[in-house]
């Protein structure tokens, strides 16, 4: 295995506000990682920082062995990075359908892409699949604003495959999501995994956390503070101490993009 | 793919869309009147502006109030080079309808690298702000001479012939923009700008690159307001500063396209058509050009009140409703023939 995804040094202030402090991470490739820590310790602000959202004070994200630091958002998908909100993030107004058909093809010119009809027959077909593989297929031509929390939440990771990217970060994948719904959704990270897909997994949900992953790693005030199996993180004091210490914050935000 | 029940509603727009386009060329032939054909061409070159703003404004959800200076470069454009050439007044003239577009488009490019960095009301604010700044410019600048404005050629042609020969020409403009804003519902591009409209961000980070398609989307929308801008200089004759590039117009444009259904394809078609003959009516009828601006303000806040997303897409959400609530077969032929409803079949047919 081999490094596909990896943080060197990033810091991050927001004003006075240290939201990450020299984080580093591995994510090899093929694996499925998990990032860990109580609320406000900086793990969405990591995810906006390696997907281009936000540039980092200091540190580079490096994929598959080049410098994406400072990159664009669209750039870094090109790049096979595609993610997921923790507040779901999907086309409202757009039919469930048509939200599986924004996301670029990665090999295309540009104008070529653009300058052609909304979706081939094969992206059809490939959109039908993903909606099948997520269970949203009757769904397809139904206003996506109209679906339910846990139903978004499939559509935003359907709609991301469909670029077939090499890694896939995914912000609470299980949170507000019912029992049933969380284990579709640990179904099909387990079968795209299998597939050769790499995984980084922002997760509170312990259980989900321990089914799924190969390595795990705790963050803390904006530091990891401990990686490894997720047997090992699980009964390390100093996860349960970063937890029971309280949030860093009280507030829990998804993205702030301005 | 489609349902089999989707295919009649089809025909039936196809069908209206066709008998509006054979109402819209027989109009000058039966009407003569030369006081009603020139409204009509001014209702054709605002039919053409709704329709290429709303190719913009209304897919991406960026409300631009600075179309005006695509109108205006195109009027310039015509007038200028009309001038410094010495065009024969005539049909040879008409060819720098599109000169007036492509210049347009090149004017979009700055203007587009300026504003499109905002969004929302700071875009709002900033396309007001560059009108501002190139009316000024042609206020200013020694080639546009300046507030005594540029005399274009006119022919000496009959008032039938005159009108007639404008109408038709306004007639084509406003079936190219209708032809761009149509493909570009169809095509991947417009299928971007929707998914900008609804959550920018959320596209960037799916490959979409949206500064890109934004700019070329206002290039796009550029091109048919500065060739209807080039009509309007050489029907009227001569330019100013003040009325190529009118502030109004902006105004009016959008709310054209609020009127008929902000991101549809036959509503800013639809507020044009309406609201641009009762302006005229009102400007001849009580010479005072601004008693207008009151029906207009009052009828825009009726629609807003009533509905607040357009003609086009409430009527359409009720004649869906009907016909789900009553067999799907019997309705299809009570629907409102013309103005055609919002494309059922576009692949990217899901807007309000
Ligand atoms: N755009 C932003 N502006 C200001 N503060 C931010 C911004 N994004 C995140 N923060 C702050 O950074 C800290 C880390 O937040 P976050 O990365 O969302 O934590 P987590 O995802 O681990 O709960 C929090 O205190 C949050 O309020
Ligand atoms: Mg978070």
């Amino acid at each position: 295995m081999s490094a596909l995804l990896e943080v060197r040094g990033i810091s991050k202030s927001f004003g006075g506000l240290q939201a990450l402090q020299d984080c580093s991470l591995t994510v090899e490739d093929g694996s499925i990682t998990a990032l860990i820590g109580p609320n406000g310790s900086g793990k969405t602000t990591l995810f906006n920082i390696i997907t281009g959202y936000v540039t980092p004070d200091s540190g580079t994200v490096t994929v598959a062995g080049a410098d994406v630091t400072g990159a664009r958002p669209d750039q870094i998908f090109a790049r096979g990075l595609g993610r997921t909100f923790q507040l779901t993030r999907i086309f409202g107004r757009l039919t469930v359908l048509e939200n599986m058909l924004v996301a670029t093809q990665r090999k295309e010119g540009w104008l070529r892409s653009v300058l052609r009809p909304a979706a081939s027959e094969l992206e059809q077909r490939r959109a039908y699949e993903l909606l099948d593989f997520v269970g949203l297929t009757r769904l397809a031509s139904a206003r996506a604003g109209t679906l339910s929390y846990g139903q978004r939440k499939l559509l935003e990771l359907a709609y991301v495959l469909v670029a077939d990217p090499a890694v896939i970060l995914l912000d609470e994948p299980a949170g507000g999501v019912n029992p049933t719904l969380i284990n579709q959704i640990r179904d099909r990270i387990t079968e795209l995994n299998g597939q050769g897909k790499t995984f980084l997994v922002i997760e509170h949900n312990m259980e989900f956390v321990m089914s799924l992953s190969h390595q795990v790693t705790c963050m803390h005030q904006g530091t990891p503070i401990i990686t490894g199996p997720p047997e090992v993180v699980q009964s390390d004091h100093r996860v349960l101490d970063a937890y029971l210490g309280g949030a860093d914050e009280e507030e829990e935000d998804d993205v702030a993009v301005g | 793919m489609p349902p089999v029940a989707a295919a009649r509603p089809r025909l039936v727009v196809a069908g209206a869309w066709a008998a509006f386009a054979v109402l819209l060329g027989l109009f000058p032939v039966v009407f003569t009147n030369p006081t009603v054909t020139t409204i009509g061409v001014f209702t054709l070159v605002y039919m053409t502006a709704a329709v290429a703003w709303n190719s913009f404004a209304g897919y991406s959800g960026y409300v631009a109030l600075g179309h005006a200076v695509f109108f205006g470069t195109g009027a310039y454009t015509m007038a200028l080079v009309s001038t410094h050439w010495n065009f024969a007044a005539g049909y040879t003239m008409f060819a720098l309808v599109p000169a007036g577009g492509v210049v347009a488009a090149l004017m979009a490019i700055p203007f587009g690298l300026i504003a499109l960095r905002t969004r929302r009301h700071t875009f709002v604010v900033i396309t007001i702000a560059v009108f501002f700044v190139v009316q000024l410019l042609a206020f200013n600048l020694g080639f546009t001479q300046g507030s005594s404005g540029v005399q274009v050629p006119t022919p000496t042609w009959g008032a039938t012939q005159y009108n007639n020969s404008f109408y038709y020409v306004t007639l084509g403009v406003l079936a190219f923009a209708l032809a761009i804003s149509a493909a570009i519902r169809r095509s991947r591009f417009g299928l971007q700008l929707l998914a900008i409209r609804d959550d920018e961000d959320r596209a960037r980070g799916l490959g979409v690159k949206v500064q890109r398609v934004k700019l070329l989307s206002f290039m796009v929308s550029a091109v048919p307001v500065g060739m209807v801008g080039a009509i309007y200089a050489f029907f009227i004759g001569q330019i100013f500063p003040q009325f190529a590039f009118d502030p109004l117009f902006d105004v009016t444009v959008a709310l054209m396209a609020f009127f008929g259904g902000l991101g549809t394809l036959s509503g800013p078609l639809l507020g044009a058509l309406v609201l641009e003959p009762i302006q005229q009516y009102l400007t001849l009828q009580y010479s005072v050009g601004s008693v207008y601006l009151v029906i207009y303000g009052a009828l825009f806040l009726l629609v807003i009140l009533v509905m607040p997303r357009g003609i086009v897409p409430t009527l359409a959400e009720r004649v869906a409703a009907r016909r789900e609530r009553t067999q799907a077969a019997r309705l299809v032929g009570e629907d409102p023939g013309v103005p055609p409803v919002v494309d059922v079949g576009s692949p990217v047919g899901a807007s309000r």
